[in-house]
């Protein structure tokens, strides 16, 4: 089954270049026949050439973004994009949500759904939509969740993931936070599940764990690439134990997304380090999953810095010294193992009901992947997706940060002129609001 | 698509047009004519019928994409006989005879009347060449007669053709000391205009400019030890250009050229995080009518050493936010931001950019409801000459001294009713423009020192049932 892209403004372009790239890479390493077959039904298709073309359609306002993206996928020689797979604009959206959601994304419904369809049609099974973006432009979060509205409107049965980027949160657009809430707060309804990366976690990992001294752009999105690609590419699961699995999109969401009021995913990845490091390090299933774990618990995104003290008290107790801080409390967790000796991996620690939420049975709120194939270059490595309360305090500054700039009614007008009012803002806050009611109750 | 208007617009656009021209030589050495080339020429065959445009091709004959509008004839006259003249066609230009005498009135009235609809069409036939016009560039200056009085006529024009089209405003301010008398009624009348029809303005003041050139003439004479610039290479510099003789307002024209096409730069050349003309308007401007934005280049210079270490890159954010960079004589530091964008030109890192950021924050007062109120761009393509540069343009509460000064000048003239005369002597000027004028300059004085009043605390948040 196959998964179409969708790649929307600068930021999902650039990401899903990354993307196809690392998926190709890793399908492209040693002794991986079986797999590579999989991965390039996944995310490919052939042309008659015996060319690879990526299952992936680019949208956005502005053309520049794109043509590199496309120049540089033809430069990689192993795959490409499809000729007519783009969809772009001359003039942006102006990191204006209401531009993009309003004007552009209407105007050009047609186009870009026209695209899509290709895409679906070409494949023999769709195994669900993936659609990359950023919440806090314009094109990407306005046309982005116009687009998503239109695709969960002609494709009702099919998954849509959505894959967003958050902002720094020390500011790349004054007027981010609005288009974060006003992008979050509808895709809650249309998208089956949000993947969330953080750019501030994100560059932390870049400069602490793999020593990168000046940190550009694409590195961020490297590593983005990375974990979207340890998640993505084939896997044996619960329910395909013995092929791998062909609906890892309908799996994925399934166990993690059991109530739709909680749809946020993170991702942690283990181990990220710079490629030099990767020749003299050796690893270990318990190690990584020990470290996993705590990172689960402590709401750490990365093997450094993780608070040690942070541990799991059984639900309802209080305690009376404030010695164990508070954890992160998780509705499910998949763990995906990639890698040498997988088989042995020991995931006991994972399945302590304490982590969970105690209105589900343990049994479905965890689950994992194995793929003996090493990934990306990694003799092991390990990705938790998870459902939980980690993401709850940087979407809490976010909506804090909107709603002291609505307070004053700044901006306001710029989005007002395109055609949206201030009800859909309070509409936008209120939804919000109630998300990080319902994750603070966890 | 540009619009000059008046002797001071027409100036500064003549160093901007051979500034662009060096900037694309220097960028595009295989001579096609691209997309970059594209935001601001027509490549036109001559081959062709009518000189229709191609595209993609070679480049043949450029044109600029621009009006430019005077009433008397010779600074025009000198373009058309200049080295760019090729850059025009003759029908671009639109002139008359004798002047506007230093009256707004006369500029705005009586010009605005009569060359109407002759610059409509100039305009719309420029439009019309352009796949997707995105913004419209206007160059002029306060003080006169025709750049302030038929350039603010021409910007209502703008609005009311092309109302979806953003329009960025580059006005050049009279100082104190300028020798126009009635400088300050010509600026205030078209203020008002400037706060009612514009998006977008860069207020840019000459005794900033002049003091930005001395500076760079006192480093490049005292040349101290280790510290020699490369006099070719810095913003007032227009050498490599196709214009060879440097005439006397050159060096200041060339810092305004400079701001403009870093302005445009990553809306024309590649890079990891774009940013168009149009979000300059939705991110820098939180309430209409306060659109002024405050602009700073840095580095003035390059210095002859090669080898700079991330000091001087640090040392160049710092001095954007200082008041000896400022093009207007202004000191943010000690006013209240409202919005900060930060354009980088060239070999800057994401990395340096968010470690002077979080550098500098605690040094800058924002206003509470936009602490991180920053935008940010990185372009890879560097200006000529230089390795990397910053453009700053914050959107600050220090552009009220400017306007308060003015408002001053303005009223010490019309107290006594000095020369009022002339103006009433138009048609279609009446004394109640002038009283709307005051009080139009009155209230953004008073909408900016508004916004400094200590505001209410964080406001409650929505409470949901639970």
């Amino acid at each position: 089954m196959s998964v179409v892209s969708l790649q929307l403004g600068q930021c999902g372009n650039q990401i899903g270049n990354e993307l196809f790239s690392v998926i190709s890479d890793d399908s492209n390493g040693p002794n991986r026949k079986k797999y590579k077959q999989c991965s390039d039904e996944r995310f490919f298709y052939e042309t008659s050439t015996g060319e690879l073309v990526a299952r992936s359609v680019l949208v956005d306002m502005e053309p520049k973004v794109i043509s590199q993206a496309i120049a540089k996928a033809s430069k990689s020689g192993r795959w490409r994009y499809g000729d007519k797979a783009h969809f772009s604009q001359k003039q942006g959206s102006g990191n204006n949500w209401a531009n993009g959601f309003c004007v552009h994304g209407p105007r050009h419904e047609e186009a870009v759904e026209d695209l899509v369809r290709m895409e679906v049609e070409r494949c023999d099974r769709l195994a669900g939509i993936f659609t990359m973006m950023s919440v806090a432009g314009g094109t990407g979060s306005g046309v982005g969740t116009y687009v998503t509205q239109r695709l969960r409107d002609i494709y009702p049965q099919s998954f849509i993931l959505n894959q967003v980027t958050w902002p720094y949160g020390s500011g790349e657009v004054i007027v981010q936070n609005y288009n974060s809430v006003l992008t979050l707060s509808h895709l809650y309804q249309l998208s089956d599940a949000i993947l969330v990366h953080e750019n501030d976690t994100v560059h932390k990992i870049c400069s602490q764990l793999m020593n990168i001294k000046h940190i550009s752009i694409s590195d961020v999105n490297k590593v983005i690439a990375h974990q979207l690609g340890s998640v993505l590419q084939p896997a044996y699961t619960a329910d395909s134990p013995c092929h791998y699995s062909r609906n890892p999109i309908g799996e994925l969401l399934s166990s993690l997304v059991c109530h739709p009021e909680y749809k946020l995913l993170s991702l942690c990845n283990i181990p990220q380090m710079s490629s030099t490091s990767l020749a003299y390090s050796v690893f270990n299933w318990p190690g990584l999953l020990k470290h996993l774990r705590q990172m689960l618990i402590a709401s750490a995104r990365m093997e450094e810095g993780i608070d040690w003290t942070v541990s799991v008290t059984s639900g309802g107790e209080s305690m009376p010294n404030s010695r164990h801080k508070s954890f992160n409390s998780s509705l499910a967790n998949v763990l995906i193992l990639r890698g040498k000796d997988v088989s042995t991996a020991v995931t006991d620690g994972f399945k302590d009901p304490a982590l969970y939420v105690p209105w589900l049975k343990t049994e479905n709120s965890f689950c994992t992947w194995n793929s003996p194939i090493a990934f990306n270059g990694y003799e092991k490595s390990a990705t938790l997706v998870s459902n939980n309360q980690s993401l709850l305090k940087p979407l809490d500054n976010i909506v804090r940060k909107a709603w002291n700039m609505f307070a004053s009614r700044a901006y306001v007008h710029q989005y007002t002129k395109f055609g949206i009012c201030e009800e859909d803002f309070l509409d936008s806050f209120t939804a919000l609001e109630q998300i990080i009611s319902s994750y603070t109750h966890l | 698509m540009t619009t000059l208007v008046g002797q001071c617009g027409n100036q500064v656009g003549c160093r901007f047009w051979d500034l662009a021209l060096r900037e694309h030589a220097h960028v595009n050495q295989t001579g096609v004519y691209d997309e970059a080339l594209s935001s601001f020429f027509r490549n036109v065959d001559q081959r062709r019928e009518g000189g229709a445009d191609s595209t993609g091709g070679r480049i043949t004959s450029l044109k600029a994409r621009a009006v430019l509008v005077d009433m008397e004839e010779g600074v025009l006259g000198e373009i058309l006989q200049g080295p760019l003249r090729s850059l025009f066609n003759s029908t671009q230009l639109i002139s008359d005879v004798s002047g506007s005498g230093n009256n707004w009135a006369v500029g705005h009235h009586t010009y605005g009347l009569t060359y109407r609809e002759q610059i409509v069409d100039q305009v719309r036939k420029a439009a019309e060449h352009c796949d997707c016009l995105q913004c419209f560039f206007l160059i002029h200056s306060m003080g006169g007669g025709t750049g302030s009085g038929l350039g603010t006529f021409v910007l209502k024009l703008l609005e009311e053709e092309f109302p979806e089209v953003c329009r960025i405003v580059t006005s050049v301010y009279p100082t104190a000391e300028d020798d126009v008398i009635t400088s300050p009624y010509n600026s205030v009348l078209a203020m008002k205009e400037l706060t009612e029809h514009a998006d977008c303005v860069l207020p840019v003041d000459n005794q900033s400019l002049v003091d930005i050139v001395g500076k760079i003439q006192h480093m490049s004479n005292t040349g101290k030890l280790g510290c020699t610039i490369k006099k070719d290479c810095t913003i007032i510099s227009g050498q490599g250009g196709v214009v060879k003789v440097e005439k006397p307002f050159d060096a200041m024209n060339n810092i305004v050229a400079n701001l403009l096409l870093n302005i445009t730069s990553s809306a024309r050349f590649e890079g990891s995080l774009n940013m168009d003309l149009n979000e300059i308007a939705m991110n820098l401007v939180p309430f209409p009518r306060l659109h002024y934005l405050v602009s700073s280049l840095t580095p003035l210079y390059t210095l002859a050493d090669v080898n700079i270490p991330p000091r001087r890159l640090d040392q160049m954010f710092s001095d954007a936010f200082s008041k000896e960079h400022q093009l207007i004589r202004a000191d943010p530091k000690h006013n209240l931001y409202l919005a900060c964008a930060l354009m980088l030109r060239g070999n800057v890192q994401l990395s340096d950019l968010r470690r002077n950021i979080e550098r500098l924050k605690p040094t800058l007062p924002f206003v509470p409801w936009n602490q991180e109120g920053w935008k940010t761009s990185l372009c890879s393509v560097p200006p000529v000459c230089h390795s990397h540069s910053l453009l700053a343009l914050a959107n600050n509460t220090c552009v009220k001294s400017t306007f308060f000064e003015l408002r001053e000048r303005f009223v010490k003239l019309y107290r006594r009713k000095a020369h009022l005369h002339h103006y009433l002597a138009v048609d279609g000027m009446e004394l109640a423009g002038f009283n709307e004028a005051l009080s139009s300059i009155s209230d953004l004085i008073e909408d900016y020192t508004h916004l400094e009043s200590p505001l209410m605390p964080n406001a409650p948040r929505l409470a949901i049932a639970t």
